[in-house]
């Protein structure tokens, strides 16, 4: 895949979004502006952005428990986020979702979800409706490497298998599941191993290099629309944060942490295009500046939002 | 009116559903070449074909889930879980995803889906093939509960179920497959939270679903004898259920009795009595007595499964007992 600089810049403005989003995301739960629990995508961001460079509003992701990056990457309104993190009415929920339910289905964002393997099925599930109805469309899976134990990924996997089903599962394996590392927790090295048992392509690629996460989930997903059938893709990869926000991280190294911010996704695609020649330091200041104002106005809209009325506790409970 | 069984009205249903929408599709073990296990699906696949109905592997989790995912994005899925003790391995499909997304996405989603299932005992099929499970699924905000007891009711509110717009759970008691009765013709809906008077009294009402309806319908017939006047009501929905209905009987009847197969301890029952202590308490003129299976496994053994089924016996005497 030859992906044209623009694309590049690109991806480099959706990861660093999902980067000043998130590290803004934490400095407001620190402050108590955002309650409940919140799990952070920091250091993961070239999976989600990569995978759904190749994706367009018609197709379908479902997200996990650690979402922002997905809906950022799919398109999704960080101030109608914003506004739903901090409980308020005018959030893609109205409030009555928070950080784990978010879901834009004009966008094809079928939720994030706060039940680890809650997703695979539900992806099988609008894949199953893209292949009745015939619209060429895809759904694609984010789940991690906790989910990958789930029974509920084994029979989406089984089923999407059997099916045919136009789906590409995206493993996200950032080794530990809470505080159970992936040595603990899993027989093979890797998820993708697991691809032996359902005959379908299983890949593993460095998730911190969004140009090959791009180009892997990209084969998947063009294998999917052409209706040869689902393709699991592992990423590599590491979340620089606690599990969720006030996760001590007792069960982990700094040393790991410090090997891995070596690796930060981030700085090694500026690195690239700035060899590239295709950024230069002024455009990389001007790319944050227009973020950083983005990102304050999606604050303010949400600061200034007001809560949802206790009447509306039992809305939309049923259609 | 042709006379019908419940099943081949349950089957009418699919048939007349999926002539006029595209997108309903049906999934679930043994659906298709099988035509289901107790024959509700026959036929089916071939007149819709492969596409429309689909043998699944046995998979209940994928089952439900997909259903759920397809239903979000625009089909319309009739799936059936065989048996209803099988949705232990599947029950977060249901209970976490598709009964929670509408509320947790703030209303935008829509998940028209049918989960149908046999539930009850009678067959000797044991613990994990015969229990009766609805109180379960009344327990979960964003689900709608069915409970048919006769052909025509099956059909009418099947029929009902795939035109909703939200996650309905369709259980169909394994013991009235086999009944016959007069069903119309035809498409045909019955709405949702809707009581029916199964048999007009003046004495006692007795509140009865499913196979119980009948159970209390030839109870009452016995009591008649005695100069007692049962007033048979099934609910036929239990979410959303006919508080209405219900009361308005016990107003006329001063008396209620509730009868169901599922364990009388946290069951549908004690919903049904203190909805009814809460809002018409005035109007009774004896406590309310609650007929239903003990608080055990379903057992095998013929003589102890008929032990565990709600008797007519027992009916009468609960009767006799609220009117003494």
């Amino acid at each position: 895949m030859d992906l044209t600089n623009e694309r590049l810049v690109e991806m480099y403005i959706a990861m660093n979004k999902i980067r000043t989003f998130e590290n803004r995301v934490a400095e407001l739960f620190a402050d108590g502006k955002i309650p409940g629990f919140v799990h952070l995508y920091v250091g993961e961001e070239a999976v989600a952005t990569g995978v759904c460079a190749n994706l367009t509003d018609k197709d379908y992701i479902t997200s996990t428990h650690r979402g922002h990056g997905h809906l950022i990457a799919k398109g999704g309104d960080i101030k109608l986020m914003m506004a739903e993190l901090f409980g308020k009415k005018t959030g893609y929920c109205k409030g009555k979702g928070g950080s784990m339910h978010i879901a834009d289905l004009d966008l094809g964002i079928m939720g994030a979800n706060g039940i680890v393997g809650g997703g695979p099925p539900l992806a099988a599930g609008a894949a199953l409706a893209c292949q009745y109805l015939d619209s060429k469309s895809v759904a694609v899976c984010f789940f991690g490497d906790g989910a990958s134990n789930q029974g509920t990924t084994h029979e989406a996997m089984n089923l999407a298998t059997c099916w045919k089903l136009p789906v590409v599962f995206i493993n996200e394996n950032n080794m530990y599941g809470i505080s159970s590392c992936t040595i603990n927790s899993m027989c093979v090295p890797n998820v993708a191993d697991r691809a032996a048992a359902y005959d379908m392509p299983g890949v593993v690629v460095d998730g911190n290099d969004v140009v090959a996460v791009c180009e892997a989930a990209g084969e998947g997903i063009d294998r999917a629309r052409q209706g040869r059938g689902p393709s699991l893709i592992e990423c590599k990869t590491y979340r620089h944060r606690g599990h969720f926000e006030g996760d001590p991280c007792a069960y982990r190294d700094d040393s790991e942490l410090e090997e891995w911010k070596e690796k930060d996704p981030i700085p090694r695609l500026e690195q690239k295009l700035k060899e590239m020649g295709v950024l230069t330091d002024e455009k990389i200041q001007e790319i944050k500046d227009k973020l950083q104002n983005d990102l304050a106005e999606a604050e303010k809209f949400a600061e200034e939002s007001p809560f949802p009325d206790v009447s509306e506790l039992l809305e939309d409970v049923y259609s | 009116m042709p006379n019908m069984t419940f099943a081949q009205a349950l089957n009418d249903a699919h048939k007349i559903e999926m002539s006029r929408d595209p997108n309903i599709y049906v999934a679930g073990e043994d659906v298709g070449v099988y035509g289901g296990i107790f024959g509700v699906t026959a036929g089916l696949l071939d007149q819709f074909g492969e596409k429309r109905v689909k043998d699944t592997p046995i998979t209940e989790s994928a089952i439900v889930g997909t259903a759920v995912g397809a239903a979000t994005v625009g089909l319309r899925p009739v799936v059936e879980l065989m048996f209803v003790d099988f949705i232990g391995v599947a029950l977060d499909q249901l209970y976490n995803q598709a009964a929670k997304m509408k509320y947790m996405f703030g209303g935008k989603a829509r998940i028209p889906m049918v989960l149908r299932a046999a539930c009850g005992a009678g067959i000797g099929a044991a613990a994990q093939h015969s229990q009766c499970l609805e109180a379960l699924f009344m327990h979960i905000p964003g689900l709608k509960v069915v409970m048919p007891s006769t052909p025509s009711d099956a059909k009418g509110l099947l029929i009902q179920a795939i035109r909703d717009d939200n996650p309905v759970v369709f259980l169909e008691h394994k013991m009235l497959y086999a009944l016959e009765g007069d069903v119309p013709e035809g498409d045909y809906t019955i709405p949702f939270g809707q009581a029916d008077v199964k048999r007009e009294g003046t004495d006692v009402t007795v509140v009865a679903t499913a196979n119980m309806v009948h159970t209390a319908l030839s109870a009452a017939e016995k009591l008649a004898g005695d100069g007692i006047s049962v007033e048979v009501v099934d609910p036929r929905t239990l979410y959303p259920l006919d508080e209405e209905g219900i009361i308005n009987s016990v107003k006329k009847t001063h008396r209620l009795v509730i009868v169901h197969e599922e364990v009388k301890f946290a069951g549908s029952g004690a919903e049904i009595a203190a909805m009814v202590a809460e809002k018409a308490f005035d109007y009774l003129d004896a406590p309310i007595l609650r007929v239903a299976a003990p608080f055990c496994p379903v057992p095998f053994s013929h003589p102890l499964e008929q032990a565990y089924i709600p008797s007519e016996g027992q009916v009468i005497e609960a009767v006799k007992k609220v009117m003494a």
